[in-house]
């Protein structure tokens, strides 16, 4: 077996490409976007056409038929600019449209795969409830047979990308039913917009990605037909777990990809700005903080990589999912809050992108899978 | 159809520092890119492509092997495909020798009914080896395009040189070069990388491939010799005007008159 540490060509175009696209598109309205708290359909568009939604997808079902390597090396590369947009696309790719690539029958991956590939709509993935955050198990929603229908019942809350001007509709998750032992057995439905007692709403407010649409939703009576259940009825709790899997590596690559942008930041201003006669660079104590940044930033990647690297080769990656999410997304928040102390006080103002990278982190130790969640799939994985 | 794009690949000059001493250019770790106007001259063969139809587009360079890589960059542009000239006897060439080995590949890959390239080089800025390889070709060349209107036969150019605009057609084949402002040139699509990286690759042309004249490639082939290169020193000389507001205006406007830096009424 050969180790080699070095990107092949391709995946080395596709950072290129992404990155060329992100300072030029991104980079000057990401500040701007943010602070309106404005979702942007164009931008979403013109990511939709370089193809940074359905990377992973096959080119016969509409996809861009690349690698999983190639996806995380692109939400880095958004991520390194904006977490917002690197949401939008991490959620449309990881939430979205993977559930229906993997599980969906032909039927749905027809209806839908084509136009969320193309960035020309989104779909939202409903797991997350009120009273049903880390015990996913525990969610209330429930969708009852009626005749050849389902009837949908509950409600849904921080669901990425389910409200926005584009959105086709969201992939809901309900108790249908228990099995022999008693456990509630789960369903996952597509549930268009504008179908009858559906309702997505906008949540604003956020503390981070504030140009990312996140959205709660309420089912009142909702009536789907039997199309709409993705892939067999009861085996909606597996699905969801492989889908957090697959996402959790999109979550890491937005850490690795802030933590990218935050050092290079600090590393900018620490080269430029003077005190005590020489730029602060210069100084130990600020040079040896870079130094630890860089450092973490490295081994952040590398383990990244290695984890997509097995989802690729079709082996077990779940355990390193979890620790590839649980660390990159840790070393975001070193990195960014080292960021900021570097800037002084400019880093606390909004001229300084290091302002936006500090909050953004915030979010990648909760979202998919709190950093506590993972220990435990961590230490369940190792033997504990 | 078939454009023949000739592409460079050239360090980032907004990345590149001068040695002092020596003049020249630190090209160590500076990064690798496609010449920005040769991008502008692809966009360009793209777009006769998507509107003419039954076009095909192929990228030209001459450089070392690692120019495949830019050449790679031009394939998930869209090109159909790439040659590289690349030989140890093409090393050290000028624009001339530069140029007659372009034109040596544009012949082994004829027919060529269009050759596009851009007005120069952001290393070098010579802009001499569009128009040394219409030379070398016995072709017409049309410079500093600014909008191309191609048909099978023949193609129309429009340039602009400040208030001057000029509009020249050739009959094919022909050569134009092509300057920024032509166009908006594309982004690389995730579905061009996959399939540049599927479906094509870069093929090499030797010297014995193009049947190369030996004394007119490389150094040999190379009748400039450069003296030496420099970053002029600019100083800044300053000039302090003193005085009330009016003989402070009055001097301000007399000093931007005598250096012809006020518009003429």
């Amino acid at each position: 077996m050969s180790l080699s540490y070095q990107l092949d060509e391709k995946h080395e175009m596709v950072r290129a490409a992404v990155r060329e696209f992100a300072e030029c598109e991104i980079r000057p309205v990401a500040g701007a976007l943010e602070e309106k708290e404005a979702f942007s359909v164009s931008l979403t568009r013109q990511m939709g056409e370089i193809g940074l939604f359905g990377m992973i997808v096959p080119e016969h079902l509409g996809g861009q038929g690349l690698d999983y390597v190639s996806y995380i090396i692109a939400v880095e590369e958004i991520a390194r600019i904006d977490g917002s947009q690197a949401a939008t696309v991490a959620a449309g790719n990881s939430l979205g449209l993977s559930p229906i690539y993997y599980f969906g029958t032909l039927e749905q991956q027809q209806r839908y795969l084509p136009e969320l590939c193309r960035g020309d709509a989104l779909m939202g993935f409903g797991l997350t409830e009120a009273n049903a955050g880390s015990d996913a198990g525990a969610s209330k929603t429930r969708a009852v047979k009626d005749g050849d229908d389902w009837i949908l019942n509950g409600s849904k809350i921080f669901i990425t990308n389910a409200a926005t001007p584009i959105t086709r509709g969201t992939i809901i998750q309900a108790v249908t039913g228990s099995d022999s032992r008693g456990k509630p057995e789960h369903t996952c439905f597509v549930v268009e917009n504008g179908t009858p007692g559906y309702t997505a709403t906008p949540m604003k407010h956020k503390l981070m990605w504030r140009a990312s649409n996140t959205a709660e939703i309420s089912l009142s009576d909702v009536r789907v037909s039997r199309d709409a259940v993705l892939g067999q009825p009861g085996d909606g709790f597996k699905q969801m777990l492989s889908t957090l899997d697959r996402g959790r590596l999109s979550i890491a690559a937005m850490g690795l990809g802030c933590a990218q942008g935050a050092y290079e930041a600090a590393l900018k201003y620490a080269n430029e700005r003077v005190q005590f006669g020489r730029p602060i660079s210069k100084q130990q104590v600020i040079s040896f903080k870079l130094a630890d940044m860089a450092m973490k930033i490295e081994l952040a990647r590398n383990f990244l990589y290695r984890a997509c690297w097995l989802a690729d080769q079709h082996q077990p990656f779940g355990k390193e999912a979890a620790m590839a999410k649980l660390y990159c997304s840790e070393i975001a928040k070193e990195v960014a809050d080292e960021a900021v102390q570097i800037h002084g006080g400019y880093g606390l103002m909004k001229e300084y992108d290091v302002e936006r990278f500090y909050r953004d982190q915030r979010l990648l130790q909760i979202g998919e899978g709190t950093s506590e969640v993972l220990r435990m799939v961590i230490s369940r994985a190792i033997g504990c | 159809m078939h454009i023949v794009v000739t592409i460079k690949q050239v360090p980032d000059t907004n990345e590149v520092r001068i040695d002092k001493k020596t003049g020249t250019l630190i090209r160590e770790g500076v990064p690798a890119i496609m010449n920005p106007e040769d991008k502008h001259a692809l966009e360009a063969a793209l777009c006769i492509r998507e509107e003419l139809g039954d076009v095909k587009v192929t990228v030209l360079s001459m450089g070392p092997p690692q120019a495949g890589n830019t050449l790679m960059e031009a394939l998930c542009l869209g090109a159909d495909e790439a040659f590289l000239a690349c030989d140890k006897a093409f090393a050290g060439a000028d624009t001339l020798a530069t140029a007659y080995t372009l034109a040596m590949a544009l012949k082994k890959i004829a027919p060529v009914d269009l050759v596009l390239c851009g007005s120069q080089a952001i290393d070098g800025d010579t802009a001499q080896v569009g128009p040394q390889i219409a030379e070398c070709l016995g072709i017409p060349q049309i410079t500093y395009a600014e909008r191309i209107k191609a048909s099978e036969k023949s193609v129309e150019v429009e340039s602009g040189f400040g208030a001057v605009r000029r509009r020249v057609s050739a009959d094919l084949p022909a050569l134009v070069t092509v300057g920024k402002a032509i166009n908006r040139p594309r982004y690389k699509t995730m579905k061009g990388i996959a399939a540049a990286f599927r479906d094509k690759g870069v093929q090499l042309l030797t010297s014995q491939d193009i049947k190369v004249n030996p004394g007119r490639i490389g150094l040999t082939g190379s009748p400039t010799s450069v003296k030496k290169t420099f970053v002029p020193e600019l100083g800044r000389a300053g000039r302090i005007i003193d005085g009330g507001p009016e003989t402070l205006s009055l001097g301000i406007i007399h000093t931007l008159e005598a250096e012809n830096l006020l518009p003429k009424s």
